[in-house]
């Protein structure tokens, strides 16, 4: 079809608009899915700040706010009027689809199909105005905020990220205000500073009008110091900088070793999980970041760990000849780096996708063992392990609770992110770094391939081992179901989703998928939508990692610069 | 006693026989050309050379010792160095550090220092660029640090898999004056080449592959002259 002068005139007039539309479909699509999902009814009790929004109600109206952000955001140049157009178009169609929603929920029943779309819904998204104005309403605030979305955007750098961070402060504070106030209430002067902020539910309106001039005016502050101070550092004569450096380490380490004290049970609990998962990331992040070799059977290691350390303290089995967990544990350690050489073996000569399948069957084979009736008088089969020695330490009385075990992860995770860093920048490193890149080369320079993989397999398994002892002993019993195949995915999302062979990059990916769900837990079966959600809106718009390993990133920058250079050539 | 002998080698992918009964010597401080066409068993040669693949029947000897059989690291440490087909050098390391990279192996500082000043005056280019990303650098240069590279594992003999595979032919011929010149500092080579015109100028003696066997062999000049190579792989009539 040819296109006459005019279409062609209007389609370069508007080329905004296509895509802010598309934009608006998908904001839409979001809100709907939102709205059918559930979540509208389940969080339309809790307020974000009370009496004024609830946290569904947050949710909608944010969605129409991201969406005119990201529709402005997507112009190619951006002048006032299309910017705000944009946003409005965006934020109104998103808002336009729940209105289509709401009315064909009104003439036929969805609720065969969709559970959630209840009367009891539509009321809730036209807030509980009626029908007519309530749907009116909803629109101009899908127009409004789409368009107040595309204004902020217009603004300079200051006052847009300070306008940014307050909604994002708010928003946050009001969505994990349980959180929030169990792990502060015992701290006095902040106990009586939440009771401000803080209503029965959400957080109160006075709070929040506070919180809305605070914020705004430290994060100015804060754009307007940063620079300075850090230029004033950077004056310093030298070592009075090496002076400051050590004393901020210092201080670092200092409220690590204050962390369960200053965060109460739970969230001390939450840090033994994110340690668990740490220690098999780094371990794994050897086997995978480091040499390449993608293992998806690493929770095999782990178990192995945790069954020796078991059965060796347990007195149930005649083999618990080992009453202390401290003697129990480089043995149980040692095992497991053992079985890793030994099934690292028969893998040799496997490269990528088929070395990926033989392990997860690996780690298939230690669960069913564990699970098997033949094996069932040494390691309990599916009864598992009970009575594990806690760590005891003589002369010492220590109550096991998630506070103290928190010390053990500590001292683990920093044995073994010591560990890892040495290996990284030692001769066995560069060697696992040469095969990793290519096997065939890394031959070609004189590197004994089968040793090289064989101890990377060695060294990942160990310190799955020392993973696997602790849980064993902080659990106190372990059964084969505990050692599943999500283990070893999960481990490996996090070594991806922080950056793979980055040593910071595991500890941030630990924090983030095991450390964040747990703080999620306020939006209970919803979890793990926003979990998953989390993981691709992650690897589309940062797919090397939240702090990817130095060279990696120059790589990918590279690789980058060429492809724009080749698009603006062509 | 030749510096690198290959007696009778026959050498399989899973049930393909792809070499049968390969042939071949070089001697100290020759270059030494094998040529032919795509799949002939040029790189499959390499290959059962440097130890990635290993001969059913027959034997490899350097300086009259048997190095078939022998695991690939094992065989860079005796002496085989090489340069891979398609160059493959660490694209995320630098230049600097690729080069340390080929001396993985090697423990004598001191003769590691010596070859990297002999890389470094060889190629002045990879020393300018020493700090440079080897994924940055241009194709020649990509060559150059992948002979480099080879270079710095000390080899006895010197195995280049095309070196000139997919480069203007400027740089072409820089390549292969670089190859003369490392010969002439006395590295002998092994030339495995497609473009059998330019091999044939810079090698003494030459061997024609075909199938998986040594059809001709004959000094370079010979070889240049005769009617088979002028039709098959110099394109004259």
């Amino acid at each position: 079809m040819l296109s006459s002068p005019e279409i062609l005139q209007t389609r370069s007039a508007t080329p905004w608009l296509k895509s802010a539309a598309q934009i608006g479909v998908i904001g839409g699509i979001i809100t709907i899915s939102i709205a059918l999902q559930g979540m509208i009814q389940a969080f339309s009790s809790r307020d974000v700040i009370y009496q004024v929004v609830t946290m569904s109600q947050a949710a909608i109206l944010l969605t129409f706010f991201v969406m005119g952000y990201v529709a402005a955001m997507r112009l190619p140049m951006r002048a006032a009027s299309s910017s705000i157009g944009a946003g409005a178009v965006a934020g109104f169609i998103s808002s336009a689809a729940l209105v289509l929603l709401i009315g064909l929920g009104n003439v036929v029943n969805l609720g065969n199909v969709f559970v959630n779309a209840t009367p009891q819904l539509y009321e809730l998204l036209t807030f509980k105005l009626g029908l007519p104005i309530g749907s009116l309403a909803l629109l101009l605030a899908g127009l409004g905020l789409g368009a107040l979305a595309g204004a902020i955007l217009l603004l300079p750098d200051s006052p847009r990220r300070a306008i940014l961070t307050t909604l994002a402060w708010i928003v946050g504070l009001g969505v994990l205000q349980d959180l929030i106030r169990v792990t502060f209430a015992d701290w006095g002067f902040l106990e009586s500073a939440l009771r401000f902020f803080y209503a029965s539910n959400g957080l109160s309106l006075v709070g929040a009008l506070v919180l809305s001039v605070l914020i705004p005016a430290l994060a100015i502050l804060w754009d307007k110091q940063a620079p300075r101070a850090q230029t004033r550092i950077d004056r310093l004569p030298a070592p009075t900088q090496r002076a400051l450096r050590w004393g901020s380490l210092g201080f670092g380490v200092v409220i690590l070793f204050l962390l369960p004290a200053l965060l109460g049970l739970y969230l001390s609990e939450v840090l033994d999980n994110v340690g668990l998962y740490l220690l098999m990331g780094l371990g794994l992040n050897i086997v995978v970041g480091f040499a390449g070799l993608l293992d998806l059977g690493y929770v095999a290691f782990f178990a192995i760990g945790a069954y020796v350390a078991g059965v060796l303290t347990s007195p149930e089995f005649s083999t618990g000849v080992i009453p202390n967990w401290w003697l129990a544990l480089p043995i149980a350690v040692l095992a497991s780096g053992a079985f890793g050489v030994l099934l690292g073996i028969p893998v040799l000569k496997m490269r990528g996708d088929y070395l990926a399948i033989v392990t997860l069957g690996f780690g298939e084979i230690i669960r069913l063992l564990a699970l098997s009736d033949f094996l069932k008088p040494w390691i309990g089969g599916a009864q598992g392990i009970q009575r594990i020695a806690k760590p005891d330490l003589p002369f010492i009385q220590i109550s096991w609770g998630p506070q103290a075990f928190y010390y053990l992860f500590l001292a683990g995770c920093l044995l073994v992110i010591f560990v890892s860093y040495r290996l990284k920048s030692s001769r066995l490193g560069r060697a696992w770094m040469a095969v990793r890149e290519d096997e065939d080369v890394a031959q070609a320079m004189g590197i004994n391939l089968v040793a090289t993989k064989l101890k990377a397999f060695g060294m990942g398994a160990l310190f799955g081992g020392l993973a696997g002892a602790i849980f064993a002993t902080k659990l106190e019993s372990i059964y084969p179901h505990s050692f599943n195949f999500l283990i070893s995915i999960n481990v490996l999302c996090l070594i991806i989703i922080g950056g793979m062979g980055s040593i910071p990059g595991v500890v941030v990916g630990a924090l983030a998928l095991v450390g964040l769900p747990e703080l999620l837990r306020e939006f209970a079966e919803f979890r793990f939508l926003f979990y998953g959600i989390a993981l691709v809106v992650m690897m589309l718009t940062r797919p090397e990692g939240l702090i990817p390993e130095a060279r990696r990133a120059m790589e990918l920058e590279e690789f980058r610069e060429e492809e724009t250079e080749q698009a603006t050539a062509s | 006693m030749a510096m690198l002998q290959v007696n009778d080698i026959h050498s399989y992918y899973g049930n393909i026989h792809a070499l049968k009964g390969i042939s071949l010597t070089v001697e100290q401080g020759e270059i030494v050309t094998l040529i032919g066409a795509n799949g002939a068993g040029k790189t499959t040669t390499l290959k059962t050379i440097s130890g990635q693949l290993h001969p059913r029947h027959g034997t490899i000897t350097l300086e009259g010792e048997r190095i078939d059989g022998l695991p690939p690291h094992e065989i860079v440490t005796r002496g085989i160095g090489q340069s891979p087909e398609g160059r493959k050098i660490f694209g995320a390391l630098t230049v600097y550090e690729n080069l340390e990279m080929g001396a993985y192996a090697r423990t004598d500082k001191p003769g590691i220092a010596r070859d990297l000043d002999f890389v470094f005056t060889l190629f002045p280019r990879l020393k300018e660029r020493a700090k440079q990303l080897g994924g940055t650098l241009s194709g020649g240069e990509q060559q150059m640090l992948a002979m480099g590279r080879a270079m710095m594992t000390h080899p006895r003999v010197l195995m280049l898999d095309e070196p000139s595979m997919g480069l203007a032919p400027v740089l072409v011929e820089a390549i292969f004056e670089t190859i003369q010149k490392l010969n002439q500092e006395g590295t002998t080579i092994l030339l495995i080449e497609q473009n059998a015109a330019k091999a044939l100028q810079v090698a003494r003696r030459g061997y024609v592959i075909e199938t998986g066997q040594i059809v001709l062999q004959d000094s370079a000049e010979k070889l240049r002259q005769s009617e088979r190579v002028r039709k098959a792989y110099l394109g004259e009539e």
